[in-house]
Formats: C-alpha cells, sequence, structure tokens
C-alpha cells in the first residue's frame, strides 16, 4: 500500500491562544477519514513535533465533519507577544502536520 | 419575515478597508434584517492600543476606523443596517466622539452611539482584582494592562435601544454577532443551543476573509477564484440559531465546506467546550452542508450554561524586541551567513538569548531554541538571509545587537547586504478568569 504525506488527503489549519496551537486536519473524502483517524494519533503527532517539545498534544474527533482537532501545548515560546519567531503565532505549523506519512489503500488522484 | 443577516466588515485590527462596502450592499440588497460587525483585536493589538492611549490619551482606538467606516456609514444608516465592533479597543468613547465628528462630516443627523465599556481593567482597581486572579509566578511582574472579555448582553440591550452603531472595547468576538441574534429574536439568555448557534456564526464572521477563502488558498489543491478580491462574509441566521454562511455578492473568493469546517476549528481546543462569556458552545455533533453556490448551511451546533467567570488577558511590561537581517547570494552564500551567525554569537557572548533564523533554509517551523536549524544539514544554498532577534528588559543590550547586526555589513563576512534592524517595545502576556459579577460591563450613549 503506497506511503502518502498526509497533505495528499487532508487539508487543515491553525490557530493560536496564549502557548498553545491548535490545528485542524480534514480529510478531503470521507472514505479517508478512517484511515486518518488511525494512524494521525496524538503520539505520532507529539512525535512530529518533538523539536517543538508540546508538553502535551491532545486530539479531539468530530466525525460528522470528517475532522480532527490537534491541540498542542507549550509549542509557541510563549506565544504571540513573547516569542521570537518571526511567525510568532504559529500559522505554519498546518502544513508541517500534513507533511506526516499515511498509508493508504491506493495512491489519491 | 427574513431571517437576520449579520456581515462581517472586518476580522482583524489592519484589515481591508474596501472590504465592508460591498458587505453593505449585499445587505441592502437582501432586504431583511441586518447587522454588519467590525472585529479588530487580536490578543496582541490591544495591548498595544493601551500603550498608545497612554502616550496620547485621545488615542487608543482602531487607527483604521475613519477608512473603515467612511464608505458606508451613510447606507447603513439609511437602510437601518447597525454596524457593531470592538474598534474602541483602549479607548471606546474616542472611537465613539470620532464617528460623531464622521456622521457629522458626512451630514448625517445625530446618531445615536451605543459604548460598551467595563472591560478595562487597567486602573489601579482592576490590576487588584487581576492580581487576585493571575498565577503566583506572576506576582513580581510590572503590570501594564488588562481587559477582561465581556459579552453579548450590552451590544443587544444598545441596539434594542435604538443604537444606530456600537461601539464596544474587549468582548467576545462572537458576542458581537449574538449581540444583534439577542435583540432580533428576543432570546433570552438562557436560549443555550440558539445562543451556542449564533456564536458559531460569529466565529464564522469574526476573522473576516478567513471563511471566504482567505488564509485558505493553496494552487492546486484549493483553488480560490480572484483571491485578490475575496468577498467578505455573511451568515443569514435563523430564529433558531443554525445560520447559512455566504459572502458579498460580486467579489473574488467561496464559500464551502471546506472552508468553513477549516474555520469552525479555527482556535478553538475541545470542540464540545468553546467558552465564551455568552454560553458554551458546543461544534461537536454540528454539520456542515453546501446548499448552493457560495452558500453553506452551519446546524446542530449545541449550547451549555456560560461560564461564572470571565476570561481577562493580562499584559506585563515585556522589555524590548529587536531584530536584524543580512542577504548572501550566490557560491558559497550558506557558509558565509552561517559564519555571521556565528561571529553574531561571539559579539554578543552571553548578553541576550539569540534566535538565528537561515531565510531559505529553516526559519518558520524551528522553535527559538534552534534545535530544528541546528539538526539542519550544512547545504550550499546561494539565496541565504540571516535573522538575528532577541528580547532584554534593557533597551541597550537591544540596541548593541542592532548595531552589531549593522556592522556585518562591513566586518562580516563577504558580500553581506541588505542590513535591516528594528525594534520595539514588548509586552508579555498571559490569561485568567475572573467571577463575573467583579468585573460588570457598562452600556452608554453618545447622542
Amino acid at each position: 500500500m503506497p506511503t502518502v504525506p498526509l497533505y495528499r488527503i487532508a487539508h487543515g489549519r491553525t490557530g493560536d491562544k496564549g502557548d498553545r496551537s491548535n490545528i485542524s486536519v480534514i480529510a478531503y473524502k470521507p472514505e479517508h477519514f478512517k484511515l486518518i483517524v488511525e494512524q494521525v494519533t496524538e503520539e505520532k503527532v507529539a512525535a512530529h513535533f518533538a523539536y517543538r517539545k508540546p508538553s502535551k498534544v491532545t486530539r479531539y474527533v468530530l466525525p460528522k465533519i470528517h475532522a480532527m482537532n490537534f491541540v498542542l501545548d507549550g509549542v509557541l515560546d510563549g506565544g504571540v507577544n513573547d516569542a521570537l519567531n518571526l511567525d510568532m503565532h504559529g500559522k505554519a505549523l498546518s502544513f508541517h502536520l500534513l507533511t506526516l506519512p499515511v498509508t493508504v489503500p491506493t495512491e489519491p488522484a | 419575515m427574513k431571517d437576520l443577516a449579520v456581515g462581517a466588515g472586518a476580522g482583524f485590527s489592519g484589515d481591508r478597508v474596501d472590504a465592508p462596502a460591498p458587505v453593505v450592499k449585499t445587505l441592502i440588497a437582501y432586504g431583511g434584517p441586518a447587522a454588519i460587525i467590525f472585529e479588530m483585536l487580536a490578543e496582541r493589538t490591544l495591548a498595544y492600543a493601551q500603550l498608545d492611549k497612554l502616550r496620547d490619551p485621545a488615542k487608543g482606538y482602531e487607527p483604521l476606523l475613519e477608512l473603515e467606516l467612511r464608505p458606508i456609514l451613510r447606507d447603513c444608516v439609511t437602510h437601518k443596517i447597525p454596524i457593531i465592533g470592538n474598534f474602541g479597543a483602549a479607548n471606546p468613547k474616542g472611537a465613539a466622539a470620532h464617528i460623531e465628528r464622521l456622521a457629522k462630516d458626512l451630514g448625517l443627523p445625530r446618531l445615536r452611539i451605543g459604548v460598551v465599556e467595563g472591560d478595562d481593567l487597567s486602573g489601579s482597581e482592576g490590576e487588584a482584582i487581576v492580581r487576585k486572579y493571575i498565577a503566583k509566578e506572576y506576582a513580581g511582574r510590572p503590570f501594564a494592562s488588562a481587559n477582561v472579555y465581556q459579552g453579548a448582553t450590552e451590544i443587544a440591550q444598545a441596539l434594542r435601544e435604538g443604537a444606530q452603531v456600537v461601539v464596544t472595547g474587549r468582548v467576545a468576538d462572537p458576542s458581537l454577532t449574538v449581540g444583534p441574534c439577542l435583540a432580533h429574536y428576543g432570546w433570552s439568555g438562557t436560549d443555550w443551543d440558539k445562543l451556542g448557534g449564533a456564536t458559531m456564526a460569529g466565529h464564522l464572521l469574526e476573522c473576516g476573509a478567513q471563511v471566504t477563502g482567505g488564509y485558505f488558498a493553496d494552487p492546486g489543491m484549493k483553488d480560490v477564484p480572484d483571491l485578490a478580491n475575496v468577498g467578505y462574509p455573511i451568515t443569514e441566521i435563523a430564529a433558531d440559531g443554525s445560520c447559512i454562511c455566504t459572502k458579498a455578492a460580486n467579489t473574488g473568493g467561496l464559500v464551502d465546506t471546506r472552508t468553513v469546517k477549516e474555520q469552525i476549528l479555527y482556535e478553538v481546543h475541545d470542540p464540545a467546550a468553546y467558552l465564551t462569556p455568552d454560553v458554551i458552545a458546543d461544534v461537536s455533533e454540528a454539520e456542515v452542508t453546501q446548499v448552493g453556490k457560495d452558500r453553506v448551511r452551519l446546524s446542530g451546533v449545541r449550547g451549555h450554561p456560560r461560564p461564572a467567570t470571565l476570561k481577562a488577558n493580562v499584559f506585563f511590561d515585556g522589555g524590548w524586541f529587536g531584530e536584524g537581517e543580512i542577504s548572501y547570494a550566490g557560491p558559497n552564500a550558506e557558509a558565509r551567513a552561517r559564519l555571521a551567525a556565528d561571529v553574531m554569537r561571539t559579539r554578543m557572548g552571553p548578553l541576550v538569548k539569540m534566535r538565528f533564523d537561515l531565510i531559505g533554509i529553516v526559519s518558520i517551523l524551528g522553535d527559538d531554541s534552534g534545535r530544528m536549524l541546528g539538526a539542519a544539514p550544512v547545504g550550499s544554498a546561494t539565496d541565504v538571509r540571516l535573522r538575528v532577534a532577541g528580547a532584554h528588559h534593557d533597551e541597550a543590550i537591544v540596541d548593541r545587537l542592532m548595531r552589531e547586526v549593522t556592522a556585518l555589513w562591513t566586518a562580516g563576512p563577504a558580500g553581506g547586504g541588505g542590513v535591516r534592524v528594528a525594534k520595539r517595545k514588548r509586552l508579555s502576556t498571559t490569561s485568567c478568569f475572573i467571577p463575573r459579577e467583579l468585573v460588570p460591563a457598562r452600556l452608554s450613549y453618545v447622542e
């Protein structure tokens, strides 16, 4: 079975409040939702963001809209008013999450 | 009777000033009850407005206020479309006075302008309240300002009492939309599911173009027509709190289930508990359905009783922030940029903790500790911009950092060009929760 970046089958968006980032992961197609839920876990996301040392990663699942919401604590260097990063909100982080590899039954169109 | 249509004129301080006119035009053509909101306060905006007000007591409200309202004020007054905005920021009375002058200048009759205050806890009484509820670790920090998030109740009251414009300071973003819903439908403050629905309608509106193709477009994956002229959103909110999200007519952008889903979860943590002063909104069972071109229905939002406390954002003097950049290009550019970073480390020593970015290699995804850049293999990039940033309570040290970056022009590696340096005062932030009875909102009128 082919392995592709999550980006091929899902989209998402980052929001921030204080030192906490939330990243949505939304399946483009309902038929991919189950495999995304199975493979994109709290543990995998925490490992994927290891270089930012999240103190906690929490996942919420919204089956009716084929979406998940990840909440990453302590990844914004104190938040928008304290970080030295150019991207002090962490707006780009959703695109990093979407590089997570997932295994799909067939190559997505 | 048609449903209440609420349009968004702005989604942050500094938003496009040509956005509101097409929204107002669409609301007029809609022909039913309507309102337009301006959400112009982010976590940092208000703190900086407080600094502006300290420097000049006449300031501290949204600097773009006149540019936002001048093109639409006459139409809104004529067509009975109330304007609700948190563009009062740190100085709602100042903003109201400005709108009054603008109305006069436009030759309009005197307006009834409601002003919602009570959010500003920056005085000594406010500070005393805040000090009781913030975490102990902040006890010794130099207090700068604090604002508590107020809700929709006073906005609704102002509208029921005939306000044509409602100016607020810090209110929760969705409350700008919940206010007109309460006033129009006469819901009680405990119609939790309806309030939850209206809150999420407000949540879709509060970031302006973010639900109509902005912060969304990704060529080839999520294409957006005519992004340059993206239209701002309108929600038609029904008596049961469900809504249809659409956008201003004859504009670019799009509203589809993807844009709506992304915005539903934007800045949401637990989807079953989105806390606002008005209600705890719950989107865990919400459904989105495309019901027409650029029309998406949001239903199934529930609500739970509002929290007993209100959230306050608290700001402390955060010293100074400074940064500098210099570019290297051509053969061996990356090595020269890395050498420039080493020079900065040696020159600054332990004076200040610095962040280094090699723009074009690693500059965004890494955190301030530099672990990601440190782990990146040394490559042979030929177009690299070094960025150095630091923060310190002592302005002189930030000045020194900027001078050292500037000196790279002549004393750094070969071919360094395009030095830019900048500094600004910084406010550090935390939040806390305060029993709502201690921080009541106040409504008054300018007329």
